[in-house]
């Protein structure tokens, strides 16, 4: 075994040994301490990675799990799978760092937090490792439920709850379409290597069954990375505390989606529908999130929204960059692959500055106790730093020099202007919509990035109380914000050294077929001349200014939205009509009445067994083994019917019982023309007790009535029991006439050499079956035992009723 | 004999699809004569003389499926011995042998 492996198990064993360290220093030291190694760690062991993979090498490793199904734990550790996890485990670190101080350990249970951290890291991790399509949905849903009990971490308020649910529900829903959709994938390539899959993009691309794979597929990313409509559990999920918004929604979990479908752009890219659907989706996301992201005025809402809209950027960046491979000629296609490079460099940009924005506004609420821009205002003389911080962050997220996140929406410009002057995917007509989609965003980004900056730092102090006193938040809390606002700049600064060592590889793995022809290389700088993007940009700017001057003017227009249409009033509805649906027909089917549930049984049988009969080309009958019938056997035969249809027909309860203990006499004579003596002999004693019993309760239990049934009840009753009758007879008939295999019974006609007995039938029960034959007893006495103590309770009821009296 | 086992399962599931505790009861007894008969039928009937060692035929029946219904003759009674017993606390507590008046809570 690898020693790789370890990585991805290291936080699972380390979660095991959270609790006791939680139980042994939790009254001395912060349980976060500890848990700081666990991501230290495995960044420092992935760097060992970077200059073999960063030379354009893959590392694949296989361990076998289930190797009869083809189920290995195979990873692939590649650029793509690398960055990934080097985002899992760096922000991890910060935000483990942060949460340290952000949360109480006089308050909080640090050891459950901690625990689900360390869970969603290991799954997080496995999933961007994993080849094996079935372990990455594993590791998938792994992440899902992680984030889950994280959003619903302060369990006790109702927000929390609910924003767990629903992010629970919609993820889990589009993990189990991702889940159908592999299935499909691996019934056309008959593989479950996602390696081996691209390999044989074009056999699955010529597949009938190309478009429900890719669409089921793209199904279950747009639910995780909150693609539109899809996004609003996102927002929901800012319940949770501030450190698991910073890590799982704003920087590694909701970009496994995008992750999934970088992976999958090899295998889907390059037709029509993966183009327009990923990258409409982005852009109509990315437009969403940016206009509802203005209207918010929780600042956690707020990035929440913007996350949603950053994500669909980079979303439609992926989709953008597939054109490239419709073009058998690399050079060609080059041109448009780089999208794909904007789309992971925004990636990293995202995470740090989001990231950054995220801890300031936590801190925000710990100093100030609200993180409502209507209250807030005029922070910027009281939180220097973080003010600095913020802006760095809003101002990377505006796309501002000198920050990060200017080049990579640059580069985003760059690829959506390329694309609008292509020529194929019905370019020509929607191309210009796309660049006028993708600037318009840009400006409404523009503008609540101002929001977050302005209404929070600037002006006059707000309606809100500064806990100074009460709770001042360490000095310490400001480092990781500090070390991710440094990273902006620094990858500002030399983004190429980035470039080299991440984004190209990553780029590179994503398009495999083109590292292998053309060469991949980029060169990113922050000045190259007064370009369409750079004047873009300007116009961003000037434009995003002026309507966040004039806000307080067109803000009307969100109140003229009718509620009622939002996503989240339809998924209520959704789920209140399903809730009501499925009650309803519970109800139909559950009625508590016996009778019905025995029809259902019955009704089963019938058809299991007679549809069983007639699908596999009915019974066969064989004659030969039939015995002939005497006449004493008949007359047996006549009296057995009789006595059964006067059970059935009988008005006196004398009657009937007095019927059924003549059957089970005849049944006894039966074994003793079937040369059953032993049977015979139990059957004569058996029936005589039960008949005595039944006269014994007899006198207690109340007359006959004529039932009172409405005739269509009896049809169905008369219907399903004539079902039952002919199916068994059926059964009787076939298993008569067919025989598969010798009787065992062979065996036991050794019984005198074997056991000593004469008795065959004797010697299977007390002797070869001795524990069953004792189990029996069992059952038999405990069936006594239930007769006696119901007899006897009555006798103390009795007792009981006399003494009140 | 195979029609015999098919016309007592139709009249034993007949009875316990009716409301009376009591034909419940006889029916759940006949269906279980049923199921004695199709046991012994599946194993064949009538080839070669009684399972007993020490008499002059040396072809046995079938021995197995007698076994085998020796055990269900015997839970079979200790069911029904229970079944009634049962049946008979209820009618004494709830003052029903209705099965359709005997239901739980409307929400359960």
């Amino acid at each position: 075994m690898h020693c790789f492996y370890l990585v991805i198990a290291f936080p699972f064993i380390y979660a095991l040994a959270v609790p006791f360290l939680y139980n042994k220093f939790n009254s001395k030291v912060h349980t976060g301490w500890f848990i700081l190694v666990v991501p230290l760690l495995v960044f420092l062991h992935l760097l060992s990675y970077i200059p073999a993979v960063s030379s354009g090498r893959t590392i694949y490793l296989t361990l076998p799990w289930i190797p009869s199904y083809d189920i290995n734990l195979t990873a692939n550790i590649d650029g793509l799978s690398l960055i990934f996890s080097l985002i899992i485990t760096g922000m991890g670190f910060l935000v483990i760092f942060y949460s340290i101080y952000y949360l109480s350990k006089q308050k909080e249970e640090l050891q459950k937090f901690y625990i689900y951290l360390l869970l969603f890291m290991g799954s997080m991790l496995g999933l961007v490792f994993a080849d094996n399509i079935f372990v990455l949905y594993v590791f998938w849903e792994m992440t899902s439920i992680s984030s889950f009990l994280l959003i619903a971490y302060w369990f006790e308020r109702e927000k929390s709850r609910s924003g767990a649910r629903k992010s629970l529900m919609i993820t889990i829903f589009g993990g189990l379409s991702m889940l159908s959709g592999f299935i499909l994938l691996s019934l056309i390539t008959d593989t479950h290597s996602i390696r081996e899959m691209i390999s044989k993009a074009g056999m699955i691309q010529s597949h009938s069954l190309f478009v429900p794979a890719m669409l089921l597929v793209l199904l279950g990313a747009f639910t995780k990375s909150a693609q539109f409509p899809f996004s609003i559990w996102l927002p929901d999920a800012m319940e949770a505390p501030t450190p698991v918004s910073t890590y799982l929604h704003s920087a590694t979990m909701v970009k496994a989606g995008i992750y999934l479908v970088a992976r999958c752009t090899t295998i889907f890219g390059g037709v029509p529908e993966w183009f327009w659907f990923v990258s409409s989706a982005g852009l109509v996301t990315l437009l969403y999130g940016s206009i509802n992201a203005v209207r918010q005025t929780d600042l956690k809402a707020l990035l929440a929204y913007s996350t949603v809209s950053q994500l669909g950027l980079i979303m439609s960046l992926l989709g953008l960059g597939s054109a490239a491979l419709y073009f058998d000629v690399a050079e060609e296609g080059a041109v448009y692959a780089v999208a794909i490079f904007a789309a992971i460099f925004h990636l990293v940009n995202h995470s740090t500055f989001k990231g950054c924005l995220f801890m300031v506004v936590g801190i925000i609420d710990l100093e100030t106790g609200t993180r409502d821009i209507k209250k807030l205002g005029g922070l910027l003389h009281w939180m220097p730093v973080s003010f600095l911080l913020a802006l760095t962050g809003s101002l990377a997220m505006a796309g501002l020099p000198p920050f990060n996140g200017f080049l990579s929406k640059e580069l985003f410009f760059t690829a959506v202007l390329n694309a609008s002057k292509m020529s194929i995917f019905h370019m020509e007509t929607w191309g210009n919509i796309l660049a006028i989609t993708a600037w318009v965003a840009s400006v409404i980004t523009f503008v609540y990035c101002l929001i977050i900056l302005l209404k929070t730092f600037g002006g006059k102090p707000g309606d809100y109380k500064l806990k100074k006193k009460a709770r001042k938040a360490p000095v310490a809390i400001l480092i990781p914000p500090l070390i991710l606002a440094s990273l902006v700049i620094v990858i500002f600064l030399y983004p190429n050294v980035l470039a080299k060592y991440l984004l190209q590889p990553a780029w590179q793995a994503v398009l495999p077929t083109f590292a292998e022809t053309a060469s991949l290389q980029i060169k990113i700088s922050a000045w190259h001349g007064l370009n369409t993007e750079l004047l873009m940009t300007i116009g961003v700017v000037i434009t995003g200014a002026f309507l966040y001057k004039t806000l307080r003017k067109w803000y009307v227009i969100f109140r003229y939205y009718p509620a009622a249409l939002t996503l989240n009033n339809l998924y209520e509805l959704l789920l209140e009509k399903m809730e009501k649906f499925s009650l309803a027909l519970t109800r139909r089917y559950m009625t508590g009445s016996v009778r019905d549930y025995l029809v259902y049984i019955l009704g089963f049988i019938i058809l299991t067994v007679g549809g069983f009969f007639l699908i596999y080309g009915g019974p066969t009958f064989d004659s030969f083994r039939d015995a002939s019938v005497n006449y004493y056997e008949l007359g047996l035969l006549i009296g057995m019917l009789t006595s059964a249809l006067t059970v059935l027909l009988a008005r006196s309860r004398l009657t009937s019982v007095i019927a059924v203990g003549a059957l089970g006499f005849l049944v006894a004579f039966f074994f003793v023309l079937f040369r059953a003596p032993d049977l015979a002999l139990t059957q004569l004693v058996v029936e005589t007790i039960t008949t005595v019993l039944f006269l014994l309760c007899f006198c207690h239990l109340p007359k006959l009535k004529q039932e009172k049934t409405p005739i269509r009840v009896k049809a169905v009753n008369g219907l399903i029991s004539a079902g039952v009758g002919l199916v068994m007879t059926i059964l009787a008939l076939s298993a008569n006439g067919n025989r598969l295999f010798e009787s065992i019974s062979r065996f036991y006609e050794n019984a005198y050499e074997l056991a000593g007995a004469k008795n065959i039938v004797n010697a299977i029960l007390v002797d070869f079956r001795g524990f069953d034959t004792m189990l029996e007893i069992l059952v038999l006495s405990m069936a006594g035992l239930g007769v006696h103590t119901l007899i006897k309770l009555r006798l103390a009821e009795r007792r009981g009723n006399e003494g009140t009296e | 004999m195979s029609i015999v086992v098919g016309i007592l399962f139709a009249i034993g599931t007949y009875l316990i699809l009716s409301k009376t505790f009591l034909r419940i009861i006889l029916g759940t007894s006949i269906i279980g004569h049923g199921v004695n008969l199709l046991i012994l039928t599946m194993g064949g009937l009538k080839k070669g003389g009684p399972p007993l060692r020490g008499l002059q035929e040396f072809i046995f029946t079938d021995s197995l499926p007698q076994a085998l219904l020796l055990t269900a003759i015997v839970i079979n009674f200790a069911t029904t011995a229970l079944f009634l017993v049962l049946s008979y606390r209820a009618y004494k507590v709830l003052g029903t042998d209705d099965v359709e008046k005997l239901r739980g809570c409307a929400d359960e």
